[in-house]
């Protein structure tokens, strides 16, 4: 005799907030969240976070996360970091930060507190623009690529190269773990969630500065259907932001 | 009663708010206030407290910002141009209810100026000095001893508004050495702030400390909280009245000003001149009643100050429709004395 069973497969981390999203259709913020919210569930620090939240679409990542958190200005998320770890050692602190906001404004913070290994972990979500303020080139804009403030596309002679973080992070010695992956796949999400959770426990052990780039869609800026934009990730993002390992202390078998 | 020690008013600010419990100290060197740092380098650290030079007064300014948001007395200080940096970081701090203490030890502007005492930052001081409506509350002391005393009662007040708190001082201030008597205050202990502090949400909602209010009325009201705040902030109102009483033209000055003109006063009193002196120590909120009361009793007035006039226009807010200030600047540049109040002190006591 066959009895219906029911079996529960997916379902909401405790630490992510049931409510409607306010990204756009195939937008990663919200992919980007779950994965920080999951960790957060398995790695049992829901109740020893602080959030450092941003500015850009995911200034509002604390309506999303069940966690105590804090507004930076625009770049400044490492430094309020900085100050949140120093007065509580005790606590987990991440900071979640767009391209723009982490790659032009707040590239002094974000190297500093990294060269001095400040123990917190930095989720930095690249998509190639500025997305909340409309689409304009963002320090990681590709080559070419068409934004609203460089039209003809990004020149490499007038506005540089676009900088890879990941690289630029894991030369400096504070840093405990720094990778590149990719959300524009479910291979490439669980690839994703390994790095985070590696940077986590970089936090956890104390073993230094934890940095994990994520490659994202926002179909809204780049102009095309979320499939579309996958696909982009996958032409044109990887082969110049190379996926992968860049540094990690817990292989290297010792703390920084 | 406890030992005299004889130090600069930089050390005497660090010594202050160690002794009111700061836990964390941020800073980046610039002169002259590079004592602070240097002496917080080891005594915070020894106090079982945190010291960063951070990479910028920008930075510095924010990771105060972190600090204050979880409830832990931090500071961080600077002079002119530093402080300029740092006015991102108080504008969200006002805006998000967040308690820290701030030192400016003025320098001469505008631009990089120089290195010696000015008091150019009056405005920026007391009119907020980043974007939007907000207030600090800053007190301004005019010797060594007082800025050890002030600075444990900024963190004080910082705490009991949840309001960025500054002290500002200038070259003078900080770079003289003279004997103070150190104190040690009660402190509130571990349960500060843990009503709205950042601790993790554990047995209890998450918190969030932010300061954009985009639901409609929203940013109306946290403007209306924050101004029912520096309203209630009048009641901290503090300031020096010296010879007042019978004095036909009241000196206002604030700050190392304030004590050299008191010099010039007293001076002037012996040579039987009825003159006094007004100095405003809270320079936000400004004294503006007691000074109002002596303009009703038909006193002139002269205001000093080393800028080129800026707290004069609080002087003649304070008694408008009443009286009126004179003004003498020093410009920043020039080093102040006391002899050379004396003419310009002179001129306003004959109504000229
Ligand atoms: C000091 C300051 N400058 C500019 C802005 C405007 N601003 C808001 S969001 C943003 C860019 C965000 O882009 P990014 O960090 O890439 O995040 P995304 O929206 O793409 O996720 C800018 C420039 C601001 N809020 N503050
Ligand atoms: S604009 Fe781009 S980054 Fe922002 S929510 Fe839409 S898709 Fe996401
Ligand atoms: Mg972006």
């Amino acid at each position: 005799m066959s009895e219906l069973q029911e079996k529960l497969v997916f379902d909401r981390p405790e630490s992510v907030i049931d409510r409607p999203t306010h990204y756009c259709p195939g937008c990663h913020h919200g992919v980007a969240h779950r994965l920080v919210g999951e960790l957060l569930d398995e790695m049992k620090l829901r109740e020893e976070s602080i959030l450092i939240g941003s500015i850009g679409c995911s200034v509002f990542l604390y309506n999303y996360l069940d966690i105590d958190a804090v507004e930076a200005p625009h770049g400044r998320a490492p430094a309020v970091g900085t100050g949140v770890k120093r007065a509580r050692p005790d606590k987990f602190v991440l900071t979640y930060q767009g391209d723009g906001d982490l790659a032009s404004i707040g590239m002094a913070e974000i190297m500093h507190a990294a060269n001095r290994g400040e123990r917190i972990c930095v989720v930095f979500v690249n998509n190639t623009v500025y997305g909340m303020t409309g689409g304009q080139m963002a320090p990681t804009t590709l080559v070419g690529q068409r934004t609203t403030t460089c039209p003809g596309g990004r020149c490499r002679d007038k506005e540089g190269l676009p900088i890879k973080m990941t690289e630029i992070i894991s030369q400096l010695g504070g840093v405990a773990f720094a990778g590149r992956a990719s959300l524009d796949s479910v291979k490439n999400i669980r690839t994703a969630k390994k790095y985070l959770r590696k940077a986590f426990e970089c936090q956890v052990q104390d073993r230094g500065f934890g940095f994990v780039e994520l490659l994202s869609a926002c179909p809204t800026n780049w102009k095309m259907p979320p499939v579309k934009a996958n696909e982009r990730i996958r032409e044109e993002m990887i082969p110049y932001f190379p996926l992968g390992v860049y540094k990690d202390v817990t292989e290297e078998g010792g703390a920084c | 009663m406890a030992d005299k020690i004889f130090i600069k008013g930089n050390e005497a600010v660090a010594r202050g708010a160690l002794a009111a419990g700061c836990k964390c100290f941020f800073g980046y060197p610039i002169t002259p206030q590079n004592d602070i740092p240097e002496f917080m380098s080891q005594a915070i650290v020894d106090a079982g407290g945190e010291f960063v030079q951070a990479e910028s007064e920008v930075a510095a300014a924010n990771m105060l910002l972190g600090a204050g948001a979880t409830g832990v007395r931090a500071m961080t200080s600077s002079s002119s141009p530093g402080v300029s940096l740092k006015q991102e970081a108080i504008s969200y701090m006002a805006g998000s209810d967040i308690p820290a203490v701030v030192v400016n030890m003025n320098r001469g502007g505008p631009g990089l100026g120089d290195i010696g005492p000015a008091q150019g930052d009056y405005y920026q001081s007391t009119r907020g000095g980043g974007h939007g409506d907000y207030r600090l509350l800053v007190y301004a002391p005019a010797t060594a001893q007082e800025a050890y005393d002030l600075t444990i009662k900024a963190f004080d007040m910082a705490f009991k508004y949840r309001n960025p708190v500054m002290i500002l001082g200038d070259a003078i201030l900080g770079q003289m050495k003279e004997p103070i008597e150190p104190w040690t205050p009660e402190l509130p202990g571990e349960t500060e702030g843990n009503d709205w502090r950042l601790d993790g949400a554990k047995d209890r909602e998450k918190r969030l400390i932010k300061s954009l209010f985009l639901d409609e009325g929203a940013l109306a009201g946290q403007n209306q909280r924050l101004q029912a705040k520096y309203e209630a902030m009048q009641g901290e109102i503090q300031y020096e009245a010296f010879e007042t009483e019978d004095a036909d033209l009241i000196v206002c000055a604030y700050g190392s000003i304030g004590r050299i003109a008191k010099s010039a006063v007293r001076k002037m009193r012996q040579a039987g001149h009825k003159v006094g002196l007004f100095r405003p120590i809270t320079l936000y909120p400004f004294p503006a009643a007691p000074l109002l009361e002596l303009a009703k009793q038909g006193k002139r007035f002269l205001t000093i100050e080393h800028n080129l006039g800026q707290m004069v226009d609080d002087v003649r807010l304070s008694m408008r429709t009443v009286a009126d200030s004179d003004f003498f600047p020093v410009y920043p540049g020039n080093l102040p004395t006391p002899d050379e109040f004396e003419a310009p002190i002179l001129k306003s006591l004959e109504g000229k």
